[in-house]
């Protein structure tokens, strides 16, 4: 049995000037032990996708799906309360900005103790031990000192490591990662990485990443699901999708980064994602497209066969990168 | 291998020697000083035309180094000469004229346009304050500068926030141009930006490079867009330049061990790549209290006794210029 299913969840924000949908129809299921990336650029949705699914929105949030099951359980059915109990122990997020993602006014030690002591109800030498345990298990150094430190004490690596020690202390079933490098230098990047790679290792928990470095991807996914303006254009197998993209924009994406680039000159995509005014009819993606024509601006595209890249597409690219 | 001679070579725009900018950051009237050395000896040089990366680290003194070069800030030690001007000892006048030749673009163009001013206005403050340029003169030339980056015309009465990310670093590119500048230095000009708009903005820089004979200073962490996008690098680590070389160079043979681990760390788009990975061990040390002799023995693989005691000086290897024992030894592969 799969750990997540979501089947058709959509977003809609309700703005000043009328309803926006950032999440249109967008499906995943995800594994025990799986590394499922979710790629696109700002503004396709894959934020708001998870945070939906984590109950994270604001209240001008409305959030529809017809399937939104944690190990066989019905999230949206759920009661308040037990939802609360799954999320936050079974599944938990890291988010992209560490040092604001952390309560200033409050110790590394005592933020993560506060997650032992709601999920857990561990005692005040217990949470302090685990705590203890959490902050070497995420290759924290000097974590005896580090315990009693405030956040502006502490480096972005270091803060993200606090967020991983707080999202891993329940020994969740599921990580949601959202650009947990972003902010961060490469060779801490690296170290960050690993040490996500290594905890599925040791515990199982399956991690869901989302990013829009394709190098990250690359190096740790297994699955990838490629988003663009709040739909999921196509999904693959990361050594597949770097093989032979199939939709238009991922072709085009993976063409348009510089180590990939031959000569000087990048082929870049023209135009800019469509913000909530000027969503073309038809393919999202057809006024930036090389290969649109008359059927792309007027019909929605079909979801292709698995041999396609599940793409969103009516005119797919079949041929493989050079 | 020799040390590296000087004074700096002929055609070089900018020639940097042993520049230093040193903050003291005391608290309090009675506190001890605390002194950070942003940059910390910095020897190089950027020929006309070309375009040198600059890449490291938070905390390794690019920023710093670029603020130097345009003048917003003064050395505290060391010779800095851009144009044939040497810029520690010119008067006013000469100053002035400096500012012109050297232009920035920063990060964040969500930050660096004014909010309240239309892009008309912006591009034309350069102007105003630079030049004798009548109104309708000065139109004319940010209306020119609107179509050479790629923007159209009734743009110019427009406010910053009607433009997405992409449209408004074109317009801090053209802001950066209004004066019609000799160098251009990028602060990590396409790192606020998505894959897709980054294309378009290097292709830019790429043209206006060619159109108006430009000199770049490119400031960048991202190793694969300065591999595409310039003609040298030098990596710096805590306020110093560790190794200065061509992009084909750096890219076949890193020689300083941090260079290696940089390389290495920086993530390829290919899942099928096979690669032992260099990790770096620990973060970068504190500039309050930088670690002694070379600055990166603590994370380096190869740091011996003479690493924790001696400053490694700049030297020559083939074509590469590094401050390395490890390397001078031979002990780094």
């Amino acid at each position: 049995m799969a750990l997540l299913e979501i089947r058709n969840l959509s977003v809609e924000f309700d703005t000043t000037s009328g309803p926006f949908r950032a999440v249109d129809g967008v499906d995943l299921t995800v594994d025990p032990r799986e590394v499922v990336a979710i790629v696109g650029e700002s503004g396709s949705g894959k934020s708001v996708a998870m945070l939906a699914l984590m109950g994270l929105l604001p209240d001008g949030a409305t959030v529809t799906a017809d399937r939104l099951t944690f190990e066989g359980e019905d999230l949206q059915r759920m009661p308040a309360r037990q939802r609360r109990q799954v999320i936050g122990r079974d599944v938990s997020m890291i988010f992209q900005d560490p040092i604001a993602s952390l309560n200033p006014c409050f110790t590394a030690g005592f933020q993560i103790g506060e997650v032992l002591q709601a999920h857990l109800g561990l005692g005040r030498r217990q949470r302090r031990e685990r705590t203890l345990e959490l902050l070497r298990l995420v290759g924290m150094p000097e974590p005896e000192r580090r315990i009693d430190a405030f956040p502006h004490q502490l480096s972005g690596g270091m803060s993200q490591r606090v967020l991983i020690a707080m999202a891993i202390a329940c020994r969740p079933k599921l990580l949601i990662a959202d650009e947990p490098t972003t902010a961060l230098d490469v060779t801490i990047q690296a170290q960050i990485l690993d040490l996500l790679l290594q905890l599925r290792d040791e515990t199982g928990m399956a991690l869901v990443l989302i990013t829009h470095d394709m190098g990250v991807v690359a190096e740790t996914a297994e699955r990838v699901v490629v988003q663009y303006a709040g739909q999921q254009v196509e999904r693959q197998s990361v050594r597949g999708l770097f093989r032979a993209p199939h939709h238009p924009y991922t072709h085009a994406l993976l063409a348009a980064l510089p180590e990939r680039a031959e000569g000087g000159r990048l082929p870049a995509i023209p135009g800019v994602v469509p913000g909530q005014g000027d969503r073309p009819a038809g393919c999202l993606f057809n006024p930036r497209c090389a290969r649109a024509d008359a059927l792309c601006r007027s019909v929605a595209p079909p979801r292709l066969e698995p041999a396609l890249g599940e793409a969103l597409c009516h005119h797919p690219v079949r041929e493989p990168l050079a | 291998m020799s040390a590296v001679e000087q004074p700096a070579p002929v055609g070089a725009i900018v020639a940097a020697h042993d520049l230093k900018r040193v903050y003291d950051l005391r608290r309090g009237l009675f506190g001890a000083p605390a002194l950070v050395r942003a940059v910390n000896g910095a020897t190089f040089s950027v020929t006309a035309g070309e375009t040198l990366a600059i890449v490291g680290e938070s905390g390794c003194g690019k920023s710093t180094l670029a603020r130097l070069l345009t003048m917003i800030e003064t050395p505290s030690e060391g010779r800095l000469s851009i144009d044939g001007i040497e810029a520690g000892e010119a008067d006013r006048a000469a100053r002035r004229r400096l500012r012109t030749t050297v232009q920035i673009v920063f990060q964040n163009p969500y930050a660096s346009l004014n909010p309240r001013q239309k892009i008309g206005s912006i591009l034309e403050e350069p102007l105003v304050i630079n030049t004798a340029l009548r109104p309708a003169e000065r139109r004319a030339k940010a209306l020119e500068m609107l179509r050479a980056v790629g923007l159209r015309p009734e743009h110019y009465g427009r406010y910053p926030h009607m433009f997405s990310g992409g449209q408004r670093q074109r317009i801090a590119i053209a802001r950066a141009l209004m004066l019609e500048p000799k160098i251009l230095v990028l602060d990590e000009p396409v790192s606020a930006l998505d894959v897709s708009i980054q294309a378009q903005i290097l292709n830019l820089l790429t043209d206006l490079q060619q159109r108006f004979g430009l000199t770049y200073v490119f400031i960048s962490h991202d190793l694969s867009v300065v591999r595409l996008f310039c003609d040298r690098v030098m990596v710096m680590y805590l306020g110093r330049p560790v190794e200065i070389a061509s992009v084909e160079e750096v890219f076949a043979r890193p020689r300083h061990p941090y260079t290696q681990a940089l390389l290495s760390a920086t993530p390829v788009a290919d899942p099928e790549r096979k690669g032992q990975r260099i990790r770096l061990e620990g973060e970068v040390p504190s500039p309050f209290n930088p670690p002694s002799g070379c600055v990166f023995h603590p994370r380096c693989r190869f740091a011996d006794a003479r690493c924790r005691t001696e400053v490694p000086p700049m030297q020559r290897f083939g074509a590469t210029e590094t401050a390395c024992h490890g390397v001078e030894e031979g002990r780094v592969p």
